[in-house]
């Protein structure tokens, strides 16, 4: 399936209906705050979307199961179960009966019409406000082609997080990942790309060689990893929507490895091994411009943009052992931000500019951690036998990672989890997963 | 300072089809011919010192490291030297040192790490006077490990540098 082809168009359509906003009774406003990690999840009620023609009932019924399992899956949502339900939604134009939500403690209605005509798809949603009796935000109606359903459930789901907490939401999303077989000594790895909760799943190179690491252009249309296909690593830059790849120039006699756009999504970073030395580059994607950023004996590595694009975080030796440390995007005099025990590496930097994410090792454990730019506030969120490579989803509020089991029968799959360190949950791949980098919020 | 803006297209064949080695990433081959009846040399077995089994068997291929280490240690000299008289009696081979790390670290770090070992032994083996163009280093950091049990026993013989010969000259 090609989702590029999807046209998605957003209608006001039905806001005029409830110009009139009802005042807010004795509870405050339908509102999540994220940063403070939710205990108790906001319940709602999800009745199944209505089929407006005739031939739209099981689109209906499966969007309406996205929009719900996005919700959810977020642990900040629980779905009341239907069977909890008094009152039905028999039309959505319907006036909703808000006491007999309440009476069931639905804190928050949504109701939905789904209609195909053709090839062409058309959900609309509304949300309520169950405690206040009034509708949150305006309804919405989104069009495009029925093959691009799922993505519609996810626009809706978007659109109902970002009401109630204010943030923007990350589930019209896609994750690049290395998808993986076989066993530890024999391991076989391909570029897989998939729907953010792991839904259509396609494979964008064979098993042939090793591939590292993917990492998406700023704006989802390119993916940037490293092949072993010559014998030696070197980074490559693959078009997700053709799947063409081409390699990227490189030095003769030097491997190149851990690349990541800048915001621009011209120029790339990249670590480069030479005479047993890494240090890290920048280049232009097209070509040309190369410029060395660090020059220590040590290793230097794993560089993530800020999202304005004026700083690098990486990670270096020089001290003894693995740290983060923060320079000028040119290069120049870099900062130590990690100070804790053990050893820290893989830093990303959060697309909200305010959290940077790394990968800790202590005490033969590793954790997922995210702290602040000047390395305050560490707070470490997973730990396993080994957990790596945080990706952020779009919205800053959600890292996804590799988590690998021990032993002979050794396994690699994905796992998400939020920045407060709840909602640890596995990314259902047919395979084993390793490496994911989430992409922008889809266009 | 600018990268040398030159493309290359390394044959995979130099890697990969043309390795001597029976089994680059699995046990120590440890199935090539044994010596013929009486001491009788057989051709191409690890008891015919002119032999690629004999380099990987009866020499050894590989060195090993301590933890996060790329210093090549006693013992890693010892069989070096080995390596390094043989590569300069049979000037028809050129090698790929291959650098490992074992599991217990970062993806790009162990690459980095690898690349270390790697370069330790190309330069050991230098020193020793094999030509530096006879000699290439790639490292695969955690990606191919020979043992895959999660302990020391298994790590210790992930983190190695392994010779692996191929017959012609690089570029």
């Amino acid at each position: 399936m090609k989702i590029s082809g999807l046209v998605l168009s957003v209608a006001l359509a039905f806001g005029a209906m409830h110009a009139a906003p009802a005042q807010a009774q004795n509870q405050g406003p339908l509102r999540i705050e994220i940063t403070e990690g939710v205990i108790e999840p906001l319940p709602f009620a999800l009745p199944v979307f209505e089929a407006e023609t005739g031939d739209a009932g099981g689109l209906a019924a499966q969007i309406s199961q996205v929009v719900s399992a996005d919700l959810s899956g977020t642990g900040l949502f629980r779905e009341i179960p239907p069977e909890a339900f008094i009152s039905q939604i028999s039309s959505f134009a319907a006036p909703v009966q808000y006491a007999d939500w309440k009476a069931i403690n639905a804190q928050a209605l949504i109701t939905g019409a789904v209609s195909v005509q053709g090839n062409q798809l058309s959900v609309k949603f509304r949300l309520y406000d169950v405690f206040s009796g009034a509708e949150l935000g305006d309804g919405l109606q989104f069009t495009g082609t029925t093959e691009g359903w799922r993505r519609m459930g996810h626009k809706v789901a978007d659109a109902v997080y970002s009401r109630i907490t204010g943030e923007g939401g990350y589930f019209d999303s896609r994750v690049v990942y290395v998808s993986e077989t076989g066993s530890k000594d024999a391991r076989q790895k391909r570029l897989a790309i998939m729907d953010y909760d792991g839904a259509n799943v396609q494979y964008l190179t064979d098993s042939s060689a090793i591939v590292l690491a993917p990492r998406f252009s700023p704006d989802g249309g390119r993916v940037l990893y490293t092949s072993y296909e010559t014998g030696f690593p070197r980074i490559y830059v693959l078009d997700v929507g053709s799947v063409q790849r081409r390699a990227l120039e490189s030095q003769e006699g030097t491997m190149s490895f851990a690349p990541r756009f800048a915001p621009d999504g011209q120029t790339i970073v990249f670590s480069l091994s030479q005479g047993g030395n890494t240090d890290i580059w920048a280049m232009n994607i097209g070509g040309g411009g190369a410029a060395r950023l660090t020059s220590a004996p040590s290793i230097e590595t794993a560089p993530s943009f800020s999202p304005d694009g004026s700083q690098i975080v990486f990670e270096s030796d020089r001290s003894g052992s693995q740290q983060l440390y923060i320079m000028p995007a040119g290069g120049g005099e870099a900062r130590r931000i990690s100070f804790g025990p053990g050893r820290y590496g893989t830093p990303v930097w959060s697309p909200r500019g305010d959290l940077i994410a790394f990968t800790k090792q202590n005490g033969g454990r590793f954790h997922i951690g995210v702290m602040r730019t000047d390395g305050s506030e560490e707070r470490l969120l997973t730990a396993s036998f080994l957990d790596e490579g945080p990706t952020w989803a779009p919205n800053g509020r959600v890292i996804m990672f590799t988590r690998e089991t021990q032993g002979e029968g050794g396994r690699s799959s994905l796992y998400s989890v939020d920045i407060s360190g709840r909602n640890l949950r596995p990314v259902r791949t047919p395979d084993g997963g390793s490496d994911p980098s989430w992409s922008p919020l889809l266009q | 300072m600018t990268l040398r803006t030159k493309l290359i297209f390394v044959v995979a064949g130099l890697a990969l089809a043309a390795c001597t080695n029976p089994d680059r990433f699995g046990a120590d081959g440890t199935a090539g011919g044994l010596g013929g009846a009486n001491g009788a040399v057989v051709p191409g077995s690890p008891n015919d010192p002119t032999s690629p089994a004999y380099f990987n068997q009866t020499i050894g291929d590989r060195v090993l490291f301590a933890v996060d280490q790329s210093t090549i240690t006693d013992e890693g000299r010892t069989v070096l030297d080995g390596q390094a008289t043989w590569l300069l009696t049979n000037t028809d081979f050129t090698a790929v040192i291959e650098g490992h790390a074992d599991e217990q670290g970062t993806r790009e770090y162990n690459v980095a790490l690898g690349a270390r070992r790697a370069n330790a032994v190309r330069e050991y083996l230098v020193s020793k006077g094999v030509a530096g163009n006879r000699l290439r280093t790639v490292s695969y950091g955690k990606e191919r490990p020979i043992e895959i049990c999660s302990n020391e026993s298994c790590y210790a013989k992930n983190r190695r540098a392994v010779t692996v010969l191929a017959a012609g000259l690089t570029g």
